[in-house]
């Protein structure tokens, strides 16, 4: 399981941890999110993510 | 015939991903951003909390100018000034002397830190981060100024971003004083109970206040300065950082005769009041409304991305509330609109409080922070839109 960083916010998506708020089951692998998703706090697009090693 | 040809002056986060949008809907027309910097991409809120994650400049990039121009397949003129433009040839004047004929012209010039007036030698050393050649000065000076990798900063203004630079300088272990003429941290955004509790929170990080109080007179001393403020109270520092908040650049629409009132004046569909020319981001003031964050921002490169090319596209704000970057006590808050009837509603928390405000039945903004962030989806899908 990784993480993944929003480049523009912060905001720190965990797949361990999903996003169950945003309807995202914990688990979920960044692949699998579809690329239309946006960061759920600044609004880009899922392409201005990084993966971030913690 | 020659394809469409769009400018966009500003390569920040409004100019950089209208034109990522664009390039979304159509490959053809031609691109071209003009900036005064150096044309990296980068975010600017995450300039106030970089420090304590020990990040470098550098490090805070995302891509770099030769980067940005194969990904959009763009023109990035850098290190170049816009002196005017001439609304009837539609074409700009540079600095350098040339000139830059456009279809549809996009002002994406950002805000610039406020001025305030203060007396003294030291006026001129005060620091305000708002872009990232700002931030690395900043790192520099801080540690030129360090002993033991420790610095007395000042911080005029405790709005978000005062609060943010606060709890990431006492973070990475600086002696911060905050002076600020309001009762409570962040009072344009928070009511005052909750201010409060922020305070309190970075008040545990060592942040010291100086509240209800501004700055009169810096002077430079031989090692940092002198702040006298407005009860004649003096305090000793390194650094003095001005954080006490943004205003729209206008200075194009100003020099050009476009409308600007607070920002860029611009209608749903982000044109200003010349129909050729429009204003996206912490520039603009889209029905009145200037909101420097990065949601709207990016609500508003989709619309107009979809009406320059050729599909005209209203901009919708829904509820979007604001992060503040305060990790010793995490904060979101969507301010009720302004003038709005209704009353506050305080729920203290173990770690933080919720307060929401409502006028009967209907949730009209809140400010949830600590251990009340978590209620923040279901509470933002009560709140009405902010543009519909």
């Amino acid at each position: 399981m990784n993480k993944w960083e929003c480049m523009v916010c912060g905001l720190i998506y965990d797949e361990a941890e999903g996003m169950p708020g945003e309807g995202i089951a914990a688990g979920t692998r960044w692949q699998d999110i579809p690329d239309d998703w946006q960061c759920p706090d600044c609004g880009v697009s899922k392409a201005d993510f990084e993966m971030v090693k913690l | 015939m020659d394809s469409l040809s769009i400018v966009i002056i500003g390569t920040g986060l409004a100019g950089y991903n209208l034109a990522k949008e664009i390039r979304k809907r159509s490959e053809d027309v031609r691109l071209t951003l003009i900036t005064r910097d150096d044309g990296a991409f980068y975010s600017k809120p995450m300039l106030s909390n970089a420090l304590a994650e020990q990040k470098q400049a550098s490090d805070l990039l995302m891509a770099d100018v030769d980067k940005m121009r194969a990904d959009l397949n763009a023109t990035i003129l850098t290190r170049t000034a816009v002196i005017t433009i001439d609304k009837e040839a539609r074409s700009l004047r540079l600095e350098n002397g040339g000139q830059l004929d456009y279809d549809k012209l996009v002002l994406a010039t950002g805000a610039r830190p406020a001025q305030f007036p203060v007396d003294g030698d030291g006026a001129d050393g005060v620091l305000a981060v708002n872009n990232l050649d700002d931030y690395a000065q900043f790192r520099a000076r801080l540690e030129d100024e360090s002993r033991e990798n420790k610095s007395r900063v000042a911080i005029i203004g405790a709005g978000l971003i005062g609060c943010e630079f606060a709890n990431d300088l006492a973070s990475a272990g600086h002696e911060v004083t905050m002076i600020e003429p309001g009762r409570v941290p962040m009072s344009s955004l928070l009511p005052v109970e909750a201010g409060q509790v922020l305070q309190t929170a970075l008040s545990s990080l060592g942040v010291r206040w100086y509240l209800e109080r501004t700055a009169r007179v810096i002077n430079k001393k031989k090692h940092g300065y002198e702040l006298v403020l407005s009860d004649r109270q003096s305090v000793h520092v390194e650094l003095v950082l001005s954080a006490i908040g943004l205003r729209a650049d206008t200075r194009l629409a100003e020099i050009a005769g476009i409308d600007y009132h607070r920002g860029v004046v611009v209608d749903r569909h982000l044109q200003s009041s010349d129909d050729s020319i429009y204003a996206l981001g912490d520039c603009a003031a889209v029905e009145g409304l200037v909101l420097p964050f990065v949601m709207p921002l990016m609500n508003g490169a989709r619309a107009l991305a979809a009406t320059l090319c050729g599909e005209p596209t209203v901009v919708n704000y829904p509820a979007m509330p604001v992060f503040v970057k305060t990790p010793v006590l995490t904060t979101v808050v969507s301010p009720p609109p302004r003038g709005a009837d209704g009353e506050w509603q305080f729920t203290s928390m173990d770690n933080g409080i919720k307060a929401l405000f409502k006028n009967g039945d209907q949730l009209l903004g809140f400010a949830l922070l600590g251990d009340a962030v978590s209620e923040r989806q279901t509470l933002t899908r009560e709140l009405p839109p902010v543009l519909q």
